[in-house]
Formats: C-alpha cells, structure tokens, sequence
C-alpha cells in the first residue's frame, strides 16, 4: 500500500494529486515557489514507495507487481509494440535488420514486421537521416537508429538543418514526426570517436526534444512517448545501460504507458543536497547518495530525463528545498548540461543558495583509451562523494581546478 | 613427376591438359615454380573445387607468370572503347553444372588469345563477371562523350530525325506563357532586390525551359523537392506572382509566416516542400518521400532537382546510392548550367558531366539539352514512366546555360566574359527558341507576343507592390511553429517580450503588427 502520505511541503494536496504526483515526481506548485520554500527540518516528508529508485509509481487502485526487464528489452519492446501499433512507423539504420542490431535493440523486428518496415542501410548516416527525414515530411513515422551519436556527426546537417527547422521555416506547414535514437556517451574503451557525450550540442537547438532515459521504465516510456511526438526527437542511449536489469511495475508493461517529455523525476528524496544528473550517471549519483547517507548528507537525486525541454521547475524546486546543488554529467565541461542548469537556478533560484554550485563533467580531453585513463577522464563515484562534500561545506580539500 | 619447360603449346594439348584433374595441374605448376608466393597463391587453390583461370593461365597459355614482386610481364592495354560486358546470370547460377569449356560469358571483348578459360566466370561477393588475362584499366573518360538529346535546333526548327511529342496549341502556349512569366518574374525581382525592396533574390535565366518543361511532363501529385532555381515548378502548378512576392517581402500573407529569406518558396498543397537551402540535402529527402510513395502505392514519384555542384555533395552520393538500392520511384534531374557561383564545371568534377555518374548507381540516365523545351518534356515524361512503373530512380542530366548572377550577392562578370553571357542570353534564350517553334506552328504571333509580355509586367509590378504594402507577420509568429505545440519556455518569453514592449513602445519597430 502507499503508506502514510503527508502533506508537501509548500501546499496542501489531496492524497489523490499527490499519488498522481508521484508519476511524474515532484512537481512544485506556485504556493511551493512563493511561500519561501525553506528547508525546514521539522516539515513533513512523503513517505511512500512512489520515489524509490527502482518501483514505479503505484496505481491508485491496486498495489505494484514487479517484473524485470533489461533497458535492450524495454527499447525493443517500445519500438515493437509502436510499429504495431502504427504501420506508419518504420526504423532505418545499419544492421538493424538481418544483424538484429548493433546492439541487438532492434532483434527480431525485421522478422515480425518485413524488409519494408525495417530497412538495413549502406553506410551512409547523411544518406539515411536524409532519406528518414524526407519520409517524415511524406507522412512516414521514420525510427533512425545511429550506431552511436558520434557518428550522427555525418548526419547532423539533416537533423539540424532539415528536422529541427523544418516545422519552423515552413510555417508550420511541414512536420517531422522522427527520433534518431541510440548510444550516446562514454562506453567501455572504446576512445576519443566513440565516447562523446551530445547531450549539450543537441540541447541548444530549438526544434529539438532530447531525451536521455536512465533505466528500463525511462527507457519505455521516454521511447514510446518519442515515436508519438509529431517533432523531431533525439533520443540518447547509453551503451553500459542496454544490459542493466530493473524492476518494472504492470503499468510500465501496458502497451499504453508513456512518460512526459520535459518532466524529470526525483529518484530519491533529500534534504541536505540537490544532484542532477541523466542517464548512466543517474545510477552512480543514487549510490553516492547511498555513501552520503552514511556520513549524514541527505542527498535528493534528480533524473533529468530531458535535457529539452530541460524541467528547470523540478530542479529549482529541489535547490528551493536543499539550497545547493551539485550537476553531474559525462559530458565536457564547457557548455555542457550542467553549465544551464547553473545558469537557470542562478537565473531562478539565486537567494535560496548557501553555495556556490558546482559541476561534476568529463574531463576536458577527447575520451583516451587506456583504461586507467579512461577512468580519470570519467566521473566516477568518488568524484561525486568528494564534490558533495565540498557543496556542503564538509571539506577542506582544494576543488579540481577548471 | 614431369617438368614441362618453355611455353606451353595451344590447341589439343592445352584442352587436355586443362581437363586434368585440378590436383596434378596444380603440382605441375608447384615444380616449376620457384616463388613462395606463387606456391602459397597455388596451394591456396588447389583446394578449391572450381579451376581457377589463373592458373590456367599461368600454365597453359605460356603469358608471363604471376607477378612475384609486382610487376607484371604482360604490358596494360586500354581498350579504345569500353566494351560492354554483360553478365549472364543465368550461366552464372548453374555455374557448377556446367561443363568448363561451355563455361562463357556472352558480350566478349577483343582477345588477345584465343583462350576460352580467359572467360570463365568468378563469382565473388562483390561481383560475377568474365575473369581476364589482361590487365585493362578501364579509361577515365569514354571515347566519345554522352549524347545530348535534343529535338528542336537553336532556332526552334524540328531536327531531320526528331520525333516530336504529341503536344496541341493550349499545352504548348500555356508552357510558352508560363515560361514568360517566369522570365519576366525574375527580371523585375531582381531589379527590386536591386533597389532595396527586399534582401535577396536569384534567377532562372538560362533555364526557364528546364523549370517549365519538366514541371509540365510531372503530375500535380508528384513531390517537387527543389534546390532554389526552380520556382517554375510552383509556377505552373498554380503559385501566383502574389504568392512570390509575398514570400520575397515575408509579409503576413507569406505561406511561411516570414519565417524564410526569399525564393525559398513551399507549398504544402502543390506538393513543394519548403526549400532548404544547404546543397544537395534535398536529394536524400526525395528518396525518403518517395520511398513514402512507393509504400502507399501511389502513382506519383518524387523529383529532386540540383546543380551541377551539387554533385560534389556527400549528399548526392547517398541519395543516388541509395535510391537505386531501395528501388524509389525518383526522378533526379540536374540542372548543369555550367557554373556553381563562380566554379567553372571543370574545377568542380572531371568526369563527363553528372550523367555518367548515374552508371557509377546503376541507375538508368540520360542527358538532355535543357533548353529546349520540347526535349525535356519528352525525357522528362519518359523518366516518370520508368521511375513509376518500374519503380527505380532515374537521373537526367539537362545542360544549359546559368544566364545570370548567382544571385544578387553576385557579379559574374568578374569571373566569365560578357560577351559569352550575352551571347547565352541573346542568342541560346530558351524562352526564344521555343517561341519561334510555337510561331511555326501557327499557335503564337507578334500581337500575342505584345499581350503577353505586357500583361506578365504589369501583373508582376502590381503583386510586388501589393505585397510591399501588406502588413508584416504578426509577433506570435516568432514563437508559433517550434514545435508542435508552444512550450512553456517561449510563452513566457512571449509574455516577457509583450511586457516590454507595452514599457517601452517607441523601441519597438511600427509596421510589426502585435
């Protein structure tokens, strides 16, 4: 059951909008933003299962079956249950079809649904992106599957100049109802033209959705959520999370479920200290957030889900709440993530700060190969653990420099 | 064993040595050589089930062995006309059932041996055809250049062997009145580019026959996608000159709600998407629309236009590649006009123009005299055939002859001569010479000549000045149309903005509607 559910701080709520809150994570109200919004010790909490990491929210009616599911599955399931849903949607790439994918994303699609429907492509990422978005301008629901973003780079004229301003420079006259989807960010040495985080780039343009899902219940539902939207959606995987089991509810399982695009989620509640962070980095700040607890820092982790529209009102409400904040990201420093999300809460939440905020990021090096370098040019949990205690004043230990 | 030395002799010994069991030939060939390479290349194939040629070769017909170091004793021929090589797929898949000296490939070219082995057939992934002795590069260009289909002469008059389209008087001056509407457009935008009305224009000039013409062989239902030379498309398929001049001056009643500069026309209900103005990245797109097409079953094609330089884009190579791969009903049509801004065609490929790229595709091409306007229609309407009965991408290549400016940001008199541009605009007009054909006919005289040219004038200066007083797009307008549905974010911004501007009234610009 859902257990004690108390009032929120900031503003009453009746237990149904606060079970209804729970699927998309805290949402501040107006009373949340102009009552002060003080972090106050003695304030009640919500106690219930709807914020743990690994449940999903429950439904109002009936109490949470869990199954598991890995985040390959959940990306497969997605994309079968749309194509069969929709025979305008189709998906293109390399070794989608015969391959069975890259990474195996897309297995079994080209059995169940044909050559026409799921399209093996020559070598050519400006080619099929080009084609994907001229198909969505027929009318067509094109899947684009990159085999990693870094090679998207071929590509990008298209996803920028051709998808993004399209529905824009046409006077809305044209959609483009397309995702280009797959792995983004660091894998496991697999160097420099491997390794890139786009987050950033993609983040900056108008035009755009950019998701970035972190476990199997992201991954359905930001995915699902993305074939349906009429813009152009860029979807970021991650490669180390296709593997990675989690539990899903029966409602994450219905064929139905999606989630907002723009909403982030608060994984895990907290007092003392706000993380952002988004995709593969979501796990490691939930178990830095375990160590914290151990020290007595209350660290409320927030999964960006979107980083465009980025939920600059979850993230606020949250530094509202704790006062500091601490952004993560694999991504370069420079413009990165965490460079607009400083800006927002600067822009937005500057009184509420009792500290500088600081950026966790990839190191400012095209991604080395060996493995010990590798780890240095990666955030990693002890990273995270030492600028938490930094942000709350629990160190005296000099900050890495820029 | 036995050593056979010198050169091995032709004729009855040769077929019966080439009949030998594989394993005893090979050994032969061992002993006498003395290379690693060649053994290992040799022991190699000895294992195979099928004789490879080259051994035979090496064997049989006593031509200098296997190159050891690289060099080889038999001397590069080119052939002085690319023989054409037809694989015979049917020989090819029953390869194994037939015997080795019926084993040939039809279309053989000259030999220099009489050697049947010489065509045997090997069958590697990446292709199937005749094996040869001969070390042949193919020549970069062919003898003889592309033909240029052509139907009317320089003068309009019917060539001895032409065979001219079935075309009746109102198609052949509607054509005629299109393309003077659309050379008149140009003439009177361009001036008021000139003198400040709006920022940017470009011409057709040189190639009003290639956007009539084909728009006039092309169904309502086919998608246009266009590269920025070609308002003629929408022209004839009912955009009006108010529908230009709106678009050039981005007021209110612009289709793109003055989102875009001028010439980069669409229209959703014509079938034109919205013009894109990076090179080539069209052409992929009209192989998805069209891929789009084929799926639904539609008896429409897409068509993309292009430049000559936009055949040096990646773009190019991938739409082509892989129109012909998926099998997509698209007509390519090129408009090579011998110029990309100031890049002469020389500077931008060395190949026989784009047509011949088609091949490099397998796709099926043809070049066509883009200035006569009967020749395009004819290859234009041809091409729609193939592309949608066959289903599979054909290119036209359509020469011609960029008359004027890149664009009013141009001045191409400081890199081609004047007297060669007047020559082309005097002389090689298409609207001209097609003018001259329909005269011929008895379709079109002086008196409607007069008409037209001052009816095409004066509807083209009032639409401009229509259009030039017509209000701006409203504010909204810069937030609308992002995405689907305005986000939260650029509603606030709205808000913020319309804050400022009710604090702040004389900074804000008078003819901007809010």
């Amino acid at each position: 059951m859902l257990g004690a559910i108390r009032r929120r701080v900031g503003g009453p709520q009746s237990l149904l909008n606060t079970v209804l809150k729970c699927k998309s994570g805290l949402e501040p109200t107006a009373a949340a933003w102009t009552s002060g919004g003080r972090r106050n010790a003695s304030e009640p909490q919500i106690l219930s299962t709807c914020f743990r990491p690994d449940f999903a929210p429950p439904a109002a009616s009936s109490p949470p079956r869990s199954g598991t599911m890995t985040v390959r599955d959940a990306l497969n399931s997605a994309i079968d249950e749309e194509m069969a849903a929709d025979s305008k949607v189709f998906i293109i790439g390399e070794e989608v079809g015969e391959y069975q994918g890259a990474y195996k994303v897309t297995k079994g699609l080209l059995q169940k649904f044909g050559p026409d429907r799921v399209l093996d492509t020559p070598i050519t990422e400006a080619g099929f992106t080009g084609i994907g978005v001229g198909s969505a301008f027929y009318g067509l629901k094109p899947i684009v599957e990159f085999m990693t973003f870094n090679f998207a780079m071929q590509a990008i004229d298209h996803i920028i100049n051709s998808a993004a301003k399209t529905h824009y420079m046409s006077g809305g006259k044209i959609e483009v109802p397309i995702v280009f989807r797959g792995p983004n960010g660091a894998a496991a040495g697999v160097a420099a033209q491997h390794s890139q985080c786009f987050a950033a780039w993609y983040g900056a343009c108008p035009g755009l959705k950019v998701l970035a899902p972190y476990n199997a219940e992201d991954a359905r539902g930001l995915l699902k959520a993305a074939i349906r939207d009429p813009d152009p959606v860029v979807f970021l995987e991650n490669e180390l999370m296709y593997g990675e089991t989690f539990t899903v509810s029966d409602e994450v399982l219905d064929p139905s479920f999606t989630l907002p695009i723009g909403k982030a989620k608060v994984e895990r509640q907290g007092t003392d200290l706000t993380m952002t962070a988004f995709s593969k980095m979501v796990g490691t700040c939930l178990k830095a957030a375990e160590e914290l607890a151990k020290e007595g820092i209350s660290v409320e982790v927030i999964n960006l889900r979107s980083i465009r529209p980025l939920d600059r009102a979850t993230i606020n409400a949250s530094v509202r709440k704790t006062s500091r904040l601490l952004t993560v990201e694999e991504g370069w420093p420079q413009h990165g993530v965490g460079a607009e999300i400083c800006a927002s809460v600067v822009e937005q939440s500057f009184e509420y700060l009792d500290a500088p905020i600081e950026r966790i990021c990839g190191a400012d090096v095209p991604m080395p190969y060996a493995a010990n370098l590798e780890r240095l040019a990666v955030p990693q949990l002890e990273d995270i653990i030492r600028a938490a205690k930094r942000v709350c004043y629990r160190s005296t230990q000099q900050r890495a420099a820029a | 064993m036995a050593v056979e030395s010198g050169p091995k002799s032709k004729g009855s010994a040769l077929r019966a040595d080439c009949e030998m069991p594989m394993a005893t030939r090979g050994l032969r060939v061992l002993a006498k050589s003395s290379t690693p390479l060649l053994r290992r290349t040799l022991s190699n194939s000895i294992s195979e089930t099928r004789p490879c040629a080259r051994i035979l070769d090496a064997e049989c017909s006593g031509a200098a062995a296997l190159p050891a170091r690289g060099s080889c004793g038999v001397p590069a021929r080119s052939y002085g006309s690319a023989t054409n090589r037809t694989a015979d797929t049917e020989l090819s898949k029953n390869w194994s059932k037939t015997p080795p000296a019926a084993r040939r490939l039809s279309g053989e070219p000259e030999k220099a041996f009489s050697d049947d082995e010489d065509h045997e057939i090997l069958d590697y992934p990446g292709a199937k055809t005749n094996f040869t002795h001969e070390m042949t590069f193919i020549p970069e260009t062919a003898a003889e250049p592309v033909p240029c289909f052509r139907l009317l002469n320089d003068f309009g008059q019917p060539l001895p062997w032409a065979k001219l389209p079935q075309m009746d008087a109102e198609l052949a001056t509607k054509i005629y009145r299109n393309m003077v509407n659309l050379q008149t457009m140009d003439a009177i935008f361009y001036e008021a580019q000139r003198q400040g009305r709006f920022s940017f224009y470009l011409t057709t000039h040189g190639e009003e026959a290639i956007n009539i013409a084909s728009a006039a062989a092309l169904s309502p239902q086919d998608v246009v996608f266009t590269q920025y030379r070609e308002p003629g498309i929408l022209m004839w398929r009912g955009f009006t000159m108010q529908d230009f001049a709106d678009q050039c001056f981005g007021n209110a009643a612009d289709l793109g709600k003055g989102r875009q500069m001028p010439v980069h026309y669409g229209s959703r209900e014509l079938n034109c998407p919205t013009l894109s103005s990076p090179i080539a990245t069209q052409l992929p797109q009209a192989v998805g629309a069209a891929y789009g097409l084929k799926m639904s079953r539609k008896d429409a094609c897409s068509v993309a236009y292009f430049g000559d330089g936009a055949s040096s884009e990646g773009d190019f190579h991938a739409a082509l590649n892989f129109a012909a791969i998926l099998e997509t009903p698209t007509i390519f049509i090129c408009r090579n006009n011998g110029w990309a801004i100031s890049t002469p065609t020389n500077d931008q490929f060395r190949s026989d123009g784009i047509v011949v790229k088609g091949r490099g595709y397998g796709i099926r091409s043809i070049r066509v005299d883009g200035m006569d306007t009967l020749a395009l229609y004819c290859a234009v309407k041809e091409a729609r055939k193939i592309a949608i009965e066959e289903s599979r991408p054909v290119l036209i290549e359509a020469l011609s002859y960029r008359v004027g400016h890149h664009s009013t940001s141009d001045d191409s008199s400081k890199y081609r001569k004047k007297a060669e541009i007047e020559h082309w605009k005097l002389v090689r007009d298409p609207v001209n010479r097609f003018k001259k054909w329909i005269e011929a006919q008895g379709w079109w005289d002086a008196k409607s000549e007069k008409a037209i040219r001052s009816e095409a004038r004066s509807s083209v200066i009032a639409a401009m000045n229509k259009a030039g007083q017509k209000q701006k797009p409203e504010l909204s307008n810069l937030f609308t149309d992002v995405y689907d549905s305005l986000p939260s974010n650029l509603r606030e911004q709205e808000l913020q903005l319309r804050d400022v501007i009710a604090k702040y009234p004389r900074g804000y610009p008078t003819d901007v509607p809010l």
